[in-house]
């Protein structure tokens, strides 16, 4: 009744193409950012921000990433856990090596020296597609780590072969390190997740997304309209590292602090990454969000319920989170084969029409 | 019929095309020229090299001999979509539209060679990417006025039906605002309702906007009707060019067709 078009015209093609054009919609996420940014930080706690919200972020960003590059340009990539290496290592490089460098700036050069890497490790998909494109990718995610565990210039000869956040602060207020509050940290990444999360809404609407998905929908066609593959798919890769290495530098420096390369960037968190765009939808900025959400979200419900809840040994209810969200997975991949993402778009269009569906 | 419409010189010459693949020639030895505002059909039996031909000139097919003058300049070994910038555009025998995006979009991906808001631009959105977006929006709403798909403008190409597809993709290369357009097979599977829309909206584009159109189709009722000239191919050889008329007499162009032995 009140998720309607009707009475809401739009009298420009500015208002026609913007980002949500029903009025509900723009209420809801104003809502919601508001919420997000002036409330939850209010009455956030450690285990707020250590199990469910600092995960959550650092995870939608990476799934943004993915999404950009499998969803939007159809490359497939397995090499997410080593791109995100690449963003950690480099944002530790970076801040112990210009200890005077704001920490902001570092995530974002962190995000850039992503992009560079992504690039080339994206040079074979000019050549190579679909699964053949994926093991590809893997190279990268082994290469990466072994190389990070290889050369000791990468984590400062420590001995331990770990690297430690050191901390940092933005506007006197501490955001990495053991000092930072629950808070700052929390609207550090939410602030970084926001603008990318519009900035991924901005490219996917104009002419660069148009390149991409005309490169993913049918290549030869694309180019011969005028698409250049060389420039669509590198830019693809070149974007889709930057979110990636920008999670990297986030999920080592804001959120465990201290990583250790084979454990923190395997190949399961390349897995995990695309789970999340299959599941909540390809080629979908929300899907990105409820994908992670899935993923993240689920596992800390479950155990939430079972453990908090009916009081069940620990060892066990993990083997059982494994199987409820293993199902959960096959039940919404049956359901809508698009993801999340395309569920909710149909039960938009249901409810528009509600209650006359013909 | 059309034999008293004037035409300015030729936008296209190809002189003396040879292509094959392997041992399979496809083209042998063909030159004919395109002249500015004219439409020209392409016409043979299957197999006769009639696509092979367009895709050497959008440049998808590289000819081993022979060489192409296009806008009054020799071509050099160019990729497609250089060849897109330069002022080609083509629509496809089996369509190729991008399935996943709606109409609209597919049609302003059809306008991406005249787009150039820089990626800082573009993730920052207001400001030149908009400007530019909404200036292009309004060159390919009146393309939908003009082809009549002002209803499914948002709808996902995937879901329209075969003719309505075919449509969006004619759409899709007018949006280019080409200076030669290339259409393989626009009529391919219509019925005839659908095939006197595709005809009026090709003789319109033809006559409003002055583009240049070359096509290929089977439909020979439809080819004496619309073409100013015809280029005959059969076995990846020339064998007849003209006015309709004069084509539908040649006595090769009747042995090709009507399928006499070849010795």
């Amino acid at each position: 009744m009140f998720y309607r078009e009707s009475g809401d015209f739009k009298t420009s093609y500015a208002a026609d193409q913007q980002t949500f054009p029903i009025r509900f919609d723009r209420i809801v996420v104003a809502l919601i950012l508001v919420c997000a940014f002036l409330v939850v930080p209010f009455f956030i706690n450690d285990y707020w921000e250590k199990s469910i919200l600092l995960p959550f972020l650092v995870w939608s960003l990476a799934a943004l990433g993915l999404n950009i590059l499998t969803g939007y340009c159809g490359q497939v990539s397995l090499g997410t856990g080593g791109f995100m290496a690449v963003g950690a290592y480099a944002c530790y490089k970076l801040t112990t090596g210009f200890p005077d460098l704001n920490i902001i700036f570092v995530i974002l050069l962190s995000g850039g020296i992503t992009a560079l890497v992504g690039i080339i490790f994206g040079l074979p998909s000019l050549r190579i597609k679909g699964f053949y494109l994926a093991v590809a990718t893997l190279a990268s995610q082994f290469f990466l780590v072994w190389l990070f565990n290889k050369v000791p210039w990468f984590y400062n000869y420590s001995a331990s072969g770990q690297i430690t956040m050191p901390e940092r602060s933005v506007f006197g207020t501490a955001v990495t390190g053991s000092a930072a509050t629950p808070s700052a940290t929390y609207l550090f990444s939410l602030l970084f997740v926001v603008v990318f999360a519009f900035i991924a809404r901005n490219l996917t609407r104009g002419r660069l997304g148009r390149s991409w998905m005309a490169i993913r929908d049918m290549d030869i066609a694309a180019e011969i309209i005028g698409v250049p593959p060389l420039q669509a798919k590198l830019s693809a890769f070149a974007v889709s590292s930057f979110y990636i290495g920008l999670s990297g530098a986030l999920f080592f420096g804001v959120y465990l602090g201290a990583v250790e390369p084979t454990e923190a960037f395997g190949i399961d968190k390349s897995f995990l990454v695309l789970f999340m765009i299959i599941i909540g939808g390809l080629g979908s900025i929300f899907g990105s969000f409820v994908g992670a959400a899935f993923m993240v979200l689920l596992p800390v419900l479950f155990k939430n319920i079972m453990v908090g809840g009916f009081g069940w040994p620990t060892d066990m209810v993990q083997h059982f989170i494994f199987m409820l969200v293993g199902g959960l997975i096959m039940f919404f991949l049956i359901v809508e084969p698009h993801g999340l993402a395309q569920l909710w778009r149909v039960t938009k269009e249901k409810l528009r029409l509600w209650p006359f569906p013909h | 019929m059309n034999s008293t419409r004037k035409f300015g010189d030729p936008i296209l010459s190809v002189n003396n095309i040879s292509l094959s693949f392997g041992g399979v020639k496809a083209l042998t030895n063909i030159s004919f020229d395109i002249l500015q505002g004219e439409i020209r059909a392409i016409i043979g039996p299957n197999g006769a090299g009639k696509s092979s031909m367009l895709n050497v000139i959008n440049g998808f097919y590289h000819p081993q001999e022979g060489e192409v003058w296009f806008d009054g300049k020799l071509r050099g070994s160019l990729r497609p979509y250089e060849i897109a910038r330069q002022g080609i555009a083509r629509t496809f025998q089996n369509i190729a539209l991008f399935k996943g995006m709606s109409t609209l979009d597919n049609l302003m991906t059809g306008r991406i060679t005249k787009m150039h808001a820089n990626i800082f631009w573009q993730a920052l959105w207001k400001g030149k990417a908009e400007k530019e977006e909404l200036m292009h929006r309004e060159r390919v709403e009146r393309i939908i006025d003009f082809l009549e798909i002002q209803a499914i403008r948002k709808t996902p190409v995937g879901r329209l039906p075969y003719g309505l597809q075919k449509r969006v993709e004619l759409g899709r290369a007018l949006a280019a605002e080409s200076k030669l357009l290339l259409l393989d097979e626009p009529m391919a599977g219509m019925n005839l309702e659908e095939k006197e829309d595709m005809c009026r909206f090709i003789l319109e584009v033809n006559d409003q906007f002055g583009t240049t159109i070359a096509l290929i189709e089977h439909d020979m009722s439809v080819v004496m009707d619309i073409a100013d000239r015809v280029i005959v191919l059969d076995y990846g050889k020339k064998i007849g060019d003209g006015y309709p008329d004069e084509v539908r007499n040649d006595k090769d162009v009747i042995d090709a067709y009507l399928g006499v032995a070849h010795d």
